[in-house]
């Protein structure tokens, strides 16, 4: 029996997308292995009938989403469409020849297109969120000691500028109400402006002496934990988006630095030099509670970044001669290295994660699908890129 | 008097402007607001402007050895035409924002030779090497500037005339990527800073 769905996408703000189910029958179970971290193991498909762009774009998309293209007589689903007028594509499953999916693609660009067809794939097999469609935001050194904020899409296309200030600017975070904070010196200090992106309303966080730095902004969006000096040296505070109910979490004579969230929003993991070298501390958004996160295995653990599903935080880890990203299970423990590289930032299938690697003022964005370890260097703009937040 | 405040609203509308200029970005990206709405110096503009020559005021120096920052933003004045320490450049270890018993004889020498400048102030920037994630060398540099800071108040300087600013290690002054790269880039800057005009 065949009838029609239609669901429309907003791609680029510009293009509207329609996909149409041509027919589909759901009734099959998928299965699904885990490792012994939990992640779930990459399910072999076969992918045969695309071409040019929307092949690679396709391919690339599912390794990043728990999909890996492998040889048929190896694969457990078929992965069959076309690239000519529209993107089409079918998922068959190889033994009993159920069709579970079968989807064509309207609007908007072939590539577009194609990113619809990995998160639709990509979200029938794993029931993981698609990330094909999702953009991130980043560092771009434009000059000596000038840089600017830009967007992309999560695999580098389509890069925008969200600042021209021609100054310097830090740490980029993306709030889920469409709001981007960061750290500008454009007027004479560092300082924490959140930025509509709609609207392009920009306004400084807080007001008062000393610098602000290093913001993020909670999953639900309503808090922002950054460092402020006005204390005498560089501290936790966490407020409401608004700038209001300013709280000092912590009151060390050392440096701290990079906060992040929990999923629930409640919790902060940030990194201090209490004890020596630095450290991944938690604490609780309202200042109690605080705790000493153990990395067993790496020494210097900066950067950390929980995973949106709660149970990883990924952070770097400094060794002589470089850095290396590393996982945690949230509550600390042994660490796992999975490769070189800093400031990670995890997507919203908590599974690929975007980081940056290389020389200062030659550095690249790279993308990494956790479990498996596979890397892929994403375009340059400009001079380095670094420190990517991919939107939640 | 009348021409005071034309002359004070000429002064706003100068520091005003050039914020309001910088717009070429994404067409709706407005320029920063925040301090530049604000008169410059925190509504003193042209009254008689302190000095940093209070001497052995040391009570902003918490129990805890930390100097607040002051209430006088200090951030949109301009570097004086003469620097006259820029070679007290004080240099750090590798990870520490401690100061070395051999770089404290520059801070006592930046302490007399400051309580001479009438009416400047000091900007002291901190830097780091590049062997440290971006955000913790912000914070580590911040802290370094800091703690030279706290040894300068302590040396009787006013904290209310000494601002900070961490460039991390956004701003080396060797682009080399060896050690004697990186001991040039740990270090401390201090530049006599005044009014804007």
């Amino acid at each position: 029996m065949k009838y029609l769905l239609t669901s429309v996408l907003t791609a680029c703000g510009i293009f509207s997308l329609t996909s149409i189910a041509i027919s589909a029958d759901p009734t099959l179970r998928i299965e699904r292995n885990y490792d012994d971290l939990g992640f779930l193991k990459p399910i072999p498909v076969s992918i045969s009938g695309f071409s040019g762009e929307v092949d690679s774009v396709l391919k690339n998309d599912l390794i990043f989403m728990g999909v890996q293209n492998v040889a048929p007589t190896e694969a457990r689903y078929f992965i069959t469409g076309s690239n000519g007028e529209r993107v089409e594509g079918r998922v068959t499953e190889k033994v009993t020849k159920t069709e579970l999916m079968a989807k064509a693609y309207a609007g908007g660009s072939k590539r577009v297109q194609a990113h619809a067809l990995a998160d639709d794939i990509a979200k029938l097999l794993t029931q993981l969120p698609g990330i094909a469609q999702t953009k991130v935001a980043f560092k771009v050194e434009t000059g000596p000691s000038v840089g600017e904020i830009y967007i992309a899409d999560y695999d580098g296309h389509n890069p925008q500028a969200v600042t021209r200030d021609n100054s310097l600017v830090a740490a980029p975070s993306w709030s889920s109400r469409g709001v981007m904070y960061y750290a500008s010196y454009k007027l004479g200090k560092p300082e924490v402006f959140s930025h509509e992106l709609g609207s392009g309303a920009r306004r400084a966080l807080v007001h008062g002496p000393g610098s602000t730095m290093s913001p993020a902004v909670s999953p639900d969006g309503q808090k922002i934990a950054f460092i402020w000096n006005k204390g005498g040296s560089p501290n936790l505070y966490v407020c409401q988006s608004d700038g209001s109910s300013v709280q000092q979490l912590s009151k060390s004579r050392d440096a701290e630095s990079s906060p992040c969230w929990s999923r629930d929003s409640q919790t902060v993991c940030f990194v201090s030099r209490e004890r020596g070298p630095a450290n991944l501390f938690t604490i609780s958004a309202n200042g109690t509670g605080r705790r000493h996160l153990s990395t067993v295995g790496v020494g210097n653990a900066t950067e950390p970044a929980w995973s949106p599903d709660g149970k990883w935080i990924a952070f770097t880890a400094q060794r002589s001669g470089g850095f290396d990203i590393c996982i945690v299970k949230a509550q600390g423990g042994p660490v796992m290295v999975l490769t070189e590289g800093e400031d990670p930032s995890w997507a919203p299938n908590s599974r690929a994660i975007i980081f940056c690697k290389g020389p200062d003022h030659r550095k690249v964005l790279s993308l990494l699908d956790a479990p498996t370890r596979h890397v892929k260097d994403i375009a340059r703009i400009s001079e380095s890129n670094s420190q990517p937040s991919w939107a939640p | 008097m009348k021409t005071h405040k034309l002359i004070y609203l000429i002064a706003l509308t100068l520091a005003v402007f050039p914020l309001a200029g910088c717009h070429k970005g994404l067409q709706k990206t407005t320029p920063l607001p925040g301090w530049a709405q604000k008169p410059p110096g925190n509504d003193d503009g042209l009254k008689p402007l302190d000095s940093g020559l209070k001497t052995s005021d040391t009570s902003a120096i918490g129990k805890d050895g930390l100097v607040p920052m002051g209430d006088k933003d200090l951030h949109n004045w301009k570097p004086s035409a003469d620097q006259p320490f820029k070679g007290d450049t004080v240099y750090f270890e590798f990870d520490k924002a401690t100061i070395k018993s051999s770089e404290t004889h520059k801070l006592d020498s930046i302490a007399s030779r400051m309580k001479g400048l009438q009416g400047k102030a000091l900007r002291i920037e901190g830097h780091c090497d590049e062997r440290g994630t971006e955000e913790y060398n912000r914070s580590l540099g911040d802290r370094r500037a800091l703690a030279l800071r706290e040894y300068l108040v302590r040396a009787g300087i006013d904290y209310q005339m000494i601002d900070t600013i961490s460039y991390g290690e956004d701003r080396p002054l060797n682009p080399g990527h060896n050690e004697a790269a990186w001991s040039k880039n740990r270090r401390g800057e201090f530049v006599v800073i005044e009014p804007p005009r």
